[in-house]
């Protein structure tokens, strides 16, 4: 059998092209079947479907207070900021990285000082935009550890990222923007809708 | 009955090749006679690897990969299952002390230049398993699902999410889900008990075939295949593996063993680096721990990691932190091209190289001891300090590695 052809003479013309040919098509099958398995692996329906808004009811929430919602897995701060907390927006602006929100990392209707619909009324994932760790709110003022220039704000422990009280990044720290404000709606003074821009659309 | 052996064996062979490969891979491999100690974490790092087998298999009978059941079926095989206790500490404390032997295997490379040629191939599988070893300890971690398993797998699945344009759907790819969930943990599973260990097992067997290969590097650094018995066609400064080493390598498991075993039963959390204290709470997808740190064989990179806190070019300081952490790692499959010295091993290297080597495995300590504390400017300032110095040895060698002053290697081994 070795001796009816050799490599050189025969792997011409026809036969090449057969190999070739015969090569592309398993190829493409091989990228045909593991198209499934990859697209598997992918969220599911059920995990979709589970995205349903949450309705808080924020009249209990005094001045200073955070509270926590889960919406999607996630964790979501409410932040009743007092008026001094909101003094503090504006002595922080010089060191922030975008201090007027430019990178779209909140609805249309967050997009001001206060990164919010209310002022005193803060909507945000508590997810640091670095890698994903939940910051810990730090409203005390130059507390040991955080330095003399601390006016209140948010520290990730994970990698040292530090937020205002709006959720606007500082500079120089490895999280690269602002926390993220869900899409959110008041269904009164007091009822809270996370995760929808109307009641309706939920 | 010793004939009865020998037509058996017979038997076999004529049907499987039993009697050669015996003889290539263990009574008739000859290796270089002046093995040190640095030359027992091979082996070990296989009984290390025959022991999470093992103990694997028997923590898979008991715990369930659910994020609902998962904390508690742990609890459960510590608490409930008759030795469940020693099994999962063994295969806990097996998590730490592979890591333990295989940092030691690798530095035992970096001193004697056993990446060298014709060796890089060896080095390069070697990397991979390194690699695969890090995703195995990863999803492993992740099992128990408390709260460092949550945070820690958190961190590192967003690292993807860092990879410009296609890192989101990557990590929604990854996890299953739009958030760390039920489905990771499920899928975790799969990986930590079948894809990666089959991979592992595979590249174990590709390593050892490689070295068989091109023969074992010794502390000289020099080539016994050059230096062959004209009769007999054997390295003149080379014994059988087997029973020389093998041998030596028992004295090297049961002094491996009385540590392991010390750990297991007075130590099994190492004080919080085994086991970090967090992964006692069960998974709070709503706080993070006020203190996170992997655990302590992941730190040097942890460090790299946190230590960009600078935009740098067009790209943001959180993916510089992926890439440096990333690039850490994969830099060592380098060595080989790197390293421009005329001579192998560091008993005939120069000043230069020994001061660069300390220096990194002093940076690589310090890495990983900053690793497990809070950042604060100073630790950042050091983080930083120290993230050059790890990258300088590699980046460096090719310039320092050829200026050395190196003495002439021996044509013998020496005894």
């Amino acid at each position: 059998m070795a001796d009816s052809f050799s490599i050189n003479d025969e792997m011409s013309g026809r036969r090449k092209f057969l190999v070739a040919a015969t090569s592309v098509a398993g190829g493409i099958a091989g990228a045909a079947i593991a198209t499934p398995f990859l697209l598997s692996m992918m969220p599911s329906e059920r995990a979709k479907a589970a995205g349903a808004p949450v309705e808080v009811d924020i009249s209990k929430l005094e001045p200073g207070m955070l509270l926590m919602v889960e919406w999607r897995g996630k964790v979501v701060w409410v932040l009743n900021r007092t008026p001094e907390m909101l003094e503090t927006l504006v002595k922080v602006e010089g060191e922030l990285a975008d201090p007027n929100s430019d990178k779209k990392q909140q609805p249309e209707y967050a997009k001001n000082r206060t990164r919010s619909i209310k002022p005193e009324i803060l909507v945000t994932e508590g997810v640091c935009t670095h890698l994903g760790c939940s910051p810990v709110f730090r409203k005390e003022i130059a507390p040991a550890d955080l330095g003399p220039d601390w006016l209140g704000g948010f520290f990730c422990p994970c990698h040292g990222s530090k937020f205002d009280l709006a959720g606007r990044v500082y500079k120089s720290v490895p999280a690269p923007t602002n926390m993220v404000v869900p899409p959110h709606t008041y269904l009164s003074d007091s009822r809270l809708l996370i995760g929808s821009e109307s009641e309706g659309s939920a | 009955m010793s004939k009865l052996f020998s037509s058996m064996i017979e038997w076999v062979d004529k049907r499987f090749p039993l009697t050669s490969n015996w003889k290539a891979h263990l009574s008739e491999y000859y290796a270089p006679k002046n093995f040190n100690f640095w030359y027992f974490f091979g082996s070990l790092a296989l009984l290390v690897l025959v022991n999470q087998l093992i103990t694997g298999i028997f923590l898979t009978m008991n715990y369930k990969p659910d994020a609902s059941l998962a904390f508690s079926s742990v609890e459960y095989i510590m608490r409930d299952v008759d030795y469940g206790w020693l099994i999962r500490y063994m295969h806990s404390t097996g998590a730490s002390m592979f890591f333990v032997v295989v940092y030691l295997h690798m530095f035992r490379g970096m001193m004697y230049g056993s990446y060298r040629k014709p060796r890089e191939l060896l080095w390069l599988i070697g990397m991979v398993i390194f690699f695969v070893l890090m995703s195995l300890a990863f999803t492993g971690y992740i099992l128990p699902w408390g709260q460092m398993s949550y945070w820690g797998a958190q961190v590192i699945v967003s690292m993807f999410g860092a990879i410009p344009t296609i890192g989101e759907t990557l990590q929604q790819w990854l996890l299953g889900d739009f958030t760390l969930s039920d489905a990771a943990l499920n899928r975790f599973f799969a990986y930590h008990v079948v894809t990666l260990p089959l991979i592992l097992l595979i590249l174990v067997f590709a390593h050892i075939l490689a070295l068989h290969e091109v023969g074992s590097n010794n502390p000289d650094g020099i080539e016994i295949k050059q230096n062959k018995n004209p009769t007999t066609g054997i390295p003149v400064d080379g014994i059988p593996f087997h029973p020389y080493y093998s041998v030596k390598d028992i004295v090297g498991v049961v002094v491996f063993l009385m540590v392991f075993c010390g750990i297991i039963f007075f130590a099994p959390e190492m004080g919080g680096y085994f086991l970090e204290y967090n992964n006692f709470i069960p998974a709070n997808t709503l706080q993070t721990p006020d203190h996170i740190a992997p655990v302590w064989y992941f730190t040097p990179y942890y460090s790299m990691l946190r230590a960009v806190t600078v935009n740098f070019l067009w790209i943001d300081a959180k993916l510089w932190g992926v890439i440096l952490m990333a690039g850490s790692v994969v830099i060592f499959c380098f060595l080989p091209w790197l390293d421009r010295s005329p001579v192998k091993s560091i008993r005939y290297k120069g000043a230069y190289f020994k001061t660069a080597l300390t220096l990194f495995v002093i940076s690589f300590f310090v890495l990983g001891w900053l690793g497990t504390k809070s950042p604060t400017p100073l630790y950042t300032l050091l983080a930083q300090i120290f993230t050059v110095i790890y990258f300088a040895f590699f980046i460096l060698m090719p310039w320092y590695s050829k200026i050395d002053k190196t003495k002439p290697e021996p044509k013998r081994v020496k005894e």
